[in-house]
C-alpha cells in the first residue's frame, strides 16, 4: 500500500514535468506567433523544405571536378578514385592529351550517383586534387535513375 | 419537442466539433510537450492557421479510403459495431448542463437537453454499453488478434466499471440527487462562507479515484489495453475508412464527456465562484451586478474552459504515461481503486454524520 502512494507521488512527478515543457514552450511560441523574437525557440524543428539545416564545412556532398585554368579537367585520368571506389560507381575512359605535361585526360567521367555511398575514398585518392565533395548539395533525389548518372560536364558546371 | 430537438442539435453539433478539434489538440499539444511543432501543413487556399484544417484533411481522408469488409465476417455485424461505441457515448452529452436558464421573452430555458431523474445512471449505463461496440467489433473481424483486444476490453471494463461507480457514491451521498442540475446547484452553495462548495472539497478522494477510472474508460494509452497497438494493434485491425474513423473519433468523444463529467461532478459544473443569479457577491463584501444575458455568458464560457482544462489534463496524462501491462491494470482495479473507493464511502459516512 505505502509502495503504490509512493508510486502514485512519482506519476505526479512525472506529468509535472511535462506539464512544465508544455507551458515553457507554449509561453515562446505564443511570443514568437506574435513576432517577438526570442534567443530559445519552443521547439527543436526545421520546417524543411522552408528552412534548412546548415550543412557542415566538412561534410560530403555532391561531387564536382576542378578545372584548370585553360577549363580543361584537373583530372588526369590515372583511375585512382575508379579502383579505391567501394561501390564501384566511377567509371573513366582516358584520352591521350597533346600537352605532354599531362599526357592523359578523361574523355569519359560517369558518377552513378545512386549507388555512391559518399565515403569520400576518390576524394582522400586523388593525387591531382581533382574531385571534390563540397558542392552542399544534398537534395540528389530524382524521378527518373537515369538522372543519376553525372557525366563530364555536368560534374565539371 | 422542437425546443428539445433544437437544444439536442446545439449540443451534439458543440460535441462533435470539440471532439473534431481534440484531434487537433492533442497532435498540438503532444507536439509541444516533446519539443515539436506538430502538424501545421494542411492549409486552405495557402492559410494554414496553426494547421487547424488538420481535421478536416483527416476527415477526408477517412471518407475516401476503402470501406472494407474481411472474409467470413457478418457484414451486417462488421457495420454496426462502430456506430455502436459511436452512438452511446454520444447520445450521453443530452444530460449534461451547459448552464442554468435562459429567459427568452419570459420563457424559461434550461440550457440542458434533457434533465433526467437518473442523470449519472444513464451516463454511467451508456458509456458502459460503448464497450459492446468494441467486444463485438473483436468478434466479428474473425480475427484473433482482434477478438484478443474485445476480451480485453471487456475485461478491463469489468475492473475499472466498479470503481467508477463507487467513487461517485461518495457524490451521490454529499449532494443527495441523482439529477445533475441539482447536483450543479448544491455546488453553487458556499463552504465557510467563502469557498466554493465543489465537489473536489468535500470528495478529493473520490475525485482521484473516478479520474483514474475514467481515464481507463476512455481506452487512451495508460488504459489501453483493447488497443494495445504494439502487441496486438487492436479491436479495429480489420477496420478501414471511415468506420476505423468512427472509433478514433469515439475515443475523443469519451475524453469530452468525461471532461464533462469531471467539470460536472467535482468543480461546480457551469458554476462560476460567487456569481449568482444577479450578479457576483464577493465574500469580501463587494456586489457586481450583471444582466441576465451576461450571466450565462459567463456561466456557458466557464464550463467550456473547464473542459477544456480537463481535456487538456487527459491529453497530458495520455502523453506522459507509458501502458500498463494487462495483469497490471486488473489488480489496480480490483485490489487498490475498489478498496480505496469503499473507504472513501466510509469515511464520507462517517463524516457526514458527525
Amino acid at each position: 500500500m505505502f509502495r503504490l502512494f509512493g508510486y502514485f507521488f512519482e506519476i505526479i512527478r512525472g506529468s509535472v514535468i511535462t506539464a512544465r515543457h508544455f507551458i515553457v514552450n507554449l509561453f515562446f511560441h505564443t511570443l514568437n506567433l506574435f513576432g517577438i523574437k526570442t534567443k530559445r525557440k519552443g521547439a527543436f524543428t526545421i520546417q524543411y523544405p522552408e528552412q534548412k539545416s546548415e550543412i557542415a564545412e566538412r561534410h560530403r556532398s555532391l561531387h564536382r571536378l576542378m578545372k584548370r585554368e585553360n577549363g580543361k579537367p584537373r583530372c588526369v585520368a590515372c583511375m585512382l578514385c575508379q579502383t579505391v571506389c567501394p561501390s564501384e560507381c566511377i567509371y573513366i575512359e582516358a584520352a591521350e592529351d597533346p600537352d605532354p605535361e599531362i599526357q592523359k585526360y578523361p574523355s569519359t567521367f560517369l558518377i552513378d550517383i545512386s549507388r555512391c555511398c559518399f565515403c569520400g575514398f576518390c576524394v582522400e585518392a586523388c593525387p591531382e586534387d581533382a574531385i571534390r565533395m563540397d558542392t552542399g548539395e544534398v537534395e540528389l533525389a530524382q524521378y527518373n535513375k537515369d538522372d543519376l548518372m553525372l557525366d563530364l560536364d555536368f560534374l565539371l558546371s | 419537442m422542437i425546443e428539445a430537438l433544437i437544444k439536442f442539435l446545439c449540443a451534439i453539433v458543440w460535441f462533435l466539433l470539440l471532439s473534431l478539434y481534440l484531434t487537433w489538440a492533442e497532435r498540438k499539444e503532444s507536439a509541444v510537450m516533446q519539443d515539436r511543432v506538430g502538424a501545421n501543413r494542411a492549409n486552405f487556399f495557402g492559410f494554414r492557421i496553426l494547421g487547424l484544417f488538420q481535421p478536416l484533411a483527416d476527415a477526408i481522408k477517412m471518407m475516401t479510403k476503402e470501406d472494407f469488409t474481411p472474409a467470413f465476417s457478418k457484414r451486417f455485424l462488421h457495420n454496426l459495431a462502430p456506430f455502436l461505441s459511436f452512438f452511446f457515448v454520444a447520445v450521453t452529452i443530452s444530460t449534461i448542463p451547459f448552464g442554468s436558464h435562459l429567459m427568452i421573452g419570459g420563457k424559461e430555458f434550461r440550457l440542458q437537453v434533457i434533465d433526467l431523474n437518473v442523470g449519472i445512471l444513464f451516463v454511467l449505463a451508456l458509456l458502459a454499453l460503448s464497450i459492446y461496440g468494441v467486444i463485438l467489433s473483436g468478434w466479428v473481424s474473425n480475427n484473433r488478434w482482434t477478438l484478443l483486444g474485445g476480451l480485453r476490453g471487456s475485461a478491463q471494463l469489468i475492473s475499472y466499471e466498479v470503481a467508477l461507480g463507487l467513487s461517485l457514491i461518495g457524490i451521490i451521498m454529499v449532494f443527495p440527487s441523482l439529477k445533475f442540475s441539482e447536483i450543479v446547484g448544491f455546488q453553487s452553495e458556499l463552504l465557510f462562507g467563502w469557498l466554493p462548495k465543489w465537489g473536489v472539497f468535500l470528495q478529493p478522494l473520490g475525485l482521484i479515484i473516478f479520474l483514474m477510472a475514467a481515464m481507463a474508460e476512455s481506452e487512451r494509452v495508460p488504459f489501453d489495453l483493447p488497443e494495445g497497438e504494439s502487441e496486438i494493434v487492436g479491436f479495429f485491425t480489420e477496420y478501414g475508412g471511415l468506420k476505423y474513423g468512427l472509433y478514433m473519433f469515439t475515443d475523443f468523444m469519451k475524453v469530452l464527456i468525461i471532461a464533462c463529467l469531471l467539470t460536472t461532478l467535482f468543480f461546480g459544473g457551469y458554476h462560476v465562484p460567487w456569481l449568482y443569479a444577479d450578479g457576483f457577491h464577493f465574500p469580501w463584501g463587494g456586489d457586481w451586478l450583471l444582466p441576465h444575458g451576461i450571466v450565462v455568458l459567463f456561466q456557458v464560457i466557464m464550463f467550456n474552459l473547464k473542459v477544456f482544462f480537463f481535456c487538456w489534463l487527459q491529453i497530458l496524462i495520455r502523453w506522459t504515461y507509458p501502458r500498463f501491462r494487462y495483469d497490471q491494470l486488473m489488480d489496480f482495479g480490483w485490489k487498490f481503486l475498489i478498496p480505496l473507493s469503499l473507504f472513501n464511502i466510509a469515511a464520507t459516512a462517517v463524516l457526514m454524520s458527525l
